[in-house]
């Protein structure tokens, strides 16, 4: 049986995702939105703000706006004007002759579940771990990805976050209002985030440091009861207790999709043409963290998706037939 | 709320769990948690498809701490399977429904 093909499918549903949607829609091409699934690791509908809480830097909203409020509104604004949304996650793509198949559940039927003229990439990036031996037993039992759902058991205890970035300081500075203490554990003596979440870690009276330290081990079987870092000059080795770890080291592009089918760069983003959302696909778009490795904010990503409509929308009225 | 959802407290806990006769999955929830709220729906379809199989019911851990404390709670979502009043299986995160009926399955009959 064949599928009638949708003028354009989304993949994801973030920042990119949705604007994408909202654009395409005004555009009239009744796109189908695949939003994924409910998951904590950063990959779920709404993408990485579904897990954060207060957002500064949208602009439009000067007292901040809640990450999963903000986009419940993407949302509610795509499907007003007609974006199809649904909740499942695409298992596999058919990007190797028009119109493009996209699967969802078995990736083994032989038909697709939907067929579009144009893709629109915007499947995100997830959190990295830090791929210790006994990581996935201990998440969720001390170990954790998501400050915002798991800060709350900490209440009055001692916690580290490890990492140097914007999202580490956030999570740090955020954990504050439960832990007695928060060891921010670098392996470098100087941190990557902006200045501003830098003063504010700094003035924190909460908030110690740990440069120059990697995390090689974790404590504990079946709950964690602490880390081995490695001083990364002398190589010598510590182990500091800590009743939770949260690890915000960066994230990694959502593109397991796409292997073999869509060259990436080097650095294992989604390779698109300089100044478009065009893949080396013809039909084929790609925005937001999927391919982006440098800008990497919602307002950037929302700025891509809105691209990728538009070119879509240009690469569906050249090639009508 | 959805029918067939029970809501435990700290003072319902026990009895409720004591006395279900069949397998009962308790989702330790908060409302600001993102990922929480994203299951609340794939549960409330639980509940009307696994009507008689699995019972649904959750805690909300900003209001009984104590029974999240107990069951070693430290990561939400967490869904516990309690089987004959004692827990049986723990899956921890949000995931989605094809997911957490793979996880049910040896409780489905």
């Amino acid at each position: 049986m064949s599928v009638d093909a949708h003028k354009t499918i989304i993949i994801g549903s973030g920042p990119a995702g949705l604007t994408a949607a909202i654009y395409a829609a005004r555009a009239n091409l009744e796109p189908l939105v695949l939003e994924g699934e409910p998951s904590s690791t950063s990959d779920q509908p709404g993408g990485q703000l579904m897990l954060t809480t207060d957002v500064e830097n949208y602009p439009g909203f000067p007292d901040g706006v809640m990450g999963p409020e903000l986009m419940q509104m993407f949302r509610d604004q795509a499907q007003r004007f007609g974006a199809e949304l649904v909740t499942v996650r695409a298992s596999r793509v058919d990007l190797s002759s028009r119109p493009f198949g996209v699967w969802v559940g078995d990736p083994e039927a032989s038909e697709p579940t939907y067929r579009g003229e144009t893709i629109i990439i915007s499947t995100g990036a997830q959190s990295l771990m830090l791929g210790l031996p006994n990581e996935n037993e201990l998440v969720g039992h001390g170990l954790s990805t998501c400050a915002t759902c798991d800060g709350f058991f900490f209440r009055d205890l001692e916690i580290a976050v490890v990492g140097g970035g914007d999202s580490a300081l956030e999570e740090a500075i955020f954990l504050t209002k439960f832990a007695s203490k928060v060891t921010v554990i670098h392996r470098r003596d100087e941190l990557r985030a902006s200045k501003i979440m830098q003063d504010r870690a700094f003035a924190n009276p909460k908030i110690e440091f740990r440069w120059n330290s990697r995390v090689v081990e974790y404590c504990g079987d079946t709950k964690l009861s602490g880390v081995v870092v490695e001083d990364t000059s002398t190589g010598e080795r510590e182990e500091l207790s800590f009743a939770g770890v949260f690890v915000a080291i960066g994230h990694k592009p959502n593109t397991w999709l796409f292997d073999g089918q869509l060259p990436l760069k080097d650095n294992g983003y989604l390779l698109t043409e300089p100044d478009s959302s065009r893949t080396l696909i013809d039909g084929v778009f790609a925005c937001g963290d999927v391919q982006d490795d440098y800008y990497r904010q919602a307002i950037t990503a929302a700025g891509s998706g809105c691209q990728a409509a538009i070119d879509a929308e240009r690469w569906l009225e050249a090639n009508e037939d | 709320m959805a029918e067939g959802i029970t809501h435990l407290t700290t003072d319902t806990f026990d009895e409720e769990i004591g006395r279900a006769a069949g397998p009962v999955l308790v989702d330790f929830w908060a409302e600001w948690c993102g990922p929480c709220k994203m299951i609340a729906p794939v549960l409330e379809e639980l509940a009307g498809e696994l009507d008689g199989q699995v019972a649904i019911a959750k805690v909300n851990v900003d209001d009984a701490p104590d029974i999240a404390r107990r069951f070693e709670v430290m990561s939400i979502p967490t869904l516990i399977v309690f089987n004959e009043g004692a827990p049986a299986k723990r899956m921890v995160g949000a995931k989605g429904k094809a997911a957490l009926l793979d996880d049910l399955g040896e409780f489905i009959g």
